[in-house]
């Protein structure tokens, strides 16, 4: 092999590059996020009411566009009142409507937000609910 | 004919995902076994590609000379661009392969009336390409917040930053722009320009579809089809730590994008993307501009027998002297 000595060094910085989510991990699972729906006003809602604006799953994939969609049209068409698939009506705000209900922004928005590095960016100007640190 | 074959090909393989994870339940398959493989090709194979050329004699310096060489003192030389030192050709190197100056100095042939052949600058290669790697490059260190826990704050950084212009939600990322923009244009070059498509292969489509599948699959999953981000990361995060697990929210869209991104780093070492690597040990960029400074001995020289000419004055000297010819030593 000809200049073996920087052929190697290239080689391990290469091999260093590629692996180092590897190394970073070390092979320890890392815990899951585990978002909780147990707010003093979810749990005072009958069981069978105890439902989102939208589906479960449709909250879970669109939440965002929602939450895009519902600004854009309170602050920009002036249109407040929002109608789901089901035909009911929630008044669109993030603060009284969404934050009611799920009022542990630490426990609800930010377990999963955290674990894949989401920073949306709701809080710049709306205020976000007191917790008590746990 | 490569366009097709390699349209197709890439076509192919997302019809097979497609059918292995929705017909057959192959999730284990895609999400597990294929990425680990692929991977280990990677890695192995570009070593090996490495080592293969590593055997490979140097050759007598060939840099090009794009400046003034080293010469008399009170002509000012180019250090850059004819390097004399190891200093100038690490400068010259991180120059070629951060900012691709070589492309930069491409050039166009164009033959007029007269008829007179004319040359001019062409730098759209080099734009399209530029903005094409370096798009590329930060959508991979985007890629780490899947395989770093906790995700370090670089990476949010570069994260932040792409998403500046906080369109739409999920946030709308310029390199996802760029990059598909930067990939249409370089498969349109190959396609427009009669010259550079009579020189295509599918060696050079193949990777080009890829790539721009890669893309397209990924913009789909992030804006239009969406799917299970937390369970990709559990996925992802059982790969890193060794202890795979298949979590069944995740959508079919994300094994389509899996499997195109294993193809891709299966297929790396026996490419030509392996200029990631050869673009270090191309002997134009990478020697010293010192030929007539430093001794070159040919690596695959054998010893030669000598005969110098003091030997063979000791051995004729007697003869020479009778010959009547001039002898050095007496």
């Amino acid at each position: 092999m000809y200049n073996a000595g920087k052929i190697i060094i290239g080689i391990i910085i290469f091999v260093g590059l590629v692996t180092f989510p590897f190394i970073f991990a070390g092979g320890k699972a890392t815990a899951k996020p585990d978002p909780k729906i147990d707010t003093p006003e979810i749990l005072k809602m009958p069981e069978n009411e105890r439902k989102c604006v939208e589906s479960k799953s449709f909250m879970k994939k669109e939440h965002m566009q929602l939450l895009n969609d519902w600004r854009d049209w309170v602050v920009r068409d002036g249109n407040t009142i929002y109608t789901n698939a089901e035909g009911k009506t929630f008044n669109m705000s993030l603060q009284n409507t969404c934050m009611k209900c799920h009022s542990n922004k630490k426990k609800f928005c930010d377990e999963c937000h955290n674990y894949t590095a989401v920073k949306p960016y709701c809080w710049d100007c709306h205020i976000a609910p007191k917790e008590k640190e746990s | 004919m490569g366009l097709i074959f390699s349209f197709f090909t890439v076509v192919a393989l997302g019809v097979i995902v497609f059918i292995g994870v929705k017909a057959a339940d192959m999730r284990y398959l895609f999400g597990v076994i294929i990425p680990y493989a692929a991977f280990f090709a990677f890695l192995i194979g570009i070593i090996y590609r490495i080592l293969q050329w590593a055997r490979v004699p140097v050759p007598f310096r060939i840099p090009t000379t794009a400046g003034q060489g080293k010469s008399f003192p009170w002509i000012k030389q180019n250090t850059i661009d004819n390097p004399f030192t190891s200093i100038g050709v690490i400068i010259r190197m991180t120059l070629e392969v951060l900012l691709f100056r070589s492309l930069f100095r491409n050039t166009r042939a164009e033959l007029r009336d007269g008829p007179k052949l004319s040359y001019g600058s062409t730098k759209w290669l080099w734009l399209g390409g530029l903005a094409f790697h370096y798009a590329f490059l930060i959508i991979l260190i985007r890629h780490l917040r899947f395989f770093l826990e906790p995700v370090p704050l670089p990476i949010e950084i570069v994260e932040a930053l792409d998403g500046f212009f906080q369109v739409g939600a999920p946030v709308l990322y310029i390199t996802n722009l760029i990059f598909l923009g930067a990939v249409t244009f370089l498969f349109l070059r190959r396609v427009v320009i009669p010259q550079v498509r009579y020189i295509s292969l599918a060696a050079d489509y193949f990777p080009l579809f890829l790539i721009g599948a890669i893309g397209v699959t990924g913009v789909l999953m992030r804006y239009f089809l969406k799917t299970d981000v937390v369970g990709i990361k559990e996925l992802t995060m059982g790969l890193i730590t060794f202890s795979p697990v298949i979590p069944q929210t995740i959508g079919t869209i994300f094994y389509i994008h899996l499997f195109l991104v294993s193809a891709l780093f299966a297929y790396f070492p026996m490419s030509k993307l392996m200029h990631m690597a050869g673009v270090f040990l191309s002997p134009t960029r990478n020697l010293a501009n010192n030929n007539r400074a430093v001794m070159h001995v040919n690596p695959w020289n054998y010893p030669v027998k000598a005969h110098t000419y003091d030997e063979y004055e000791d051995e004729f000297r007697n003869v020479m002297k009778e010959a009547g010819l001039p002898v050095e030593k007496e």
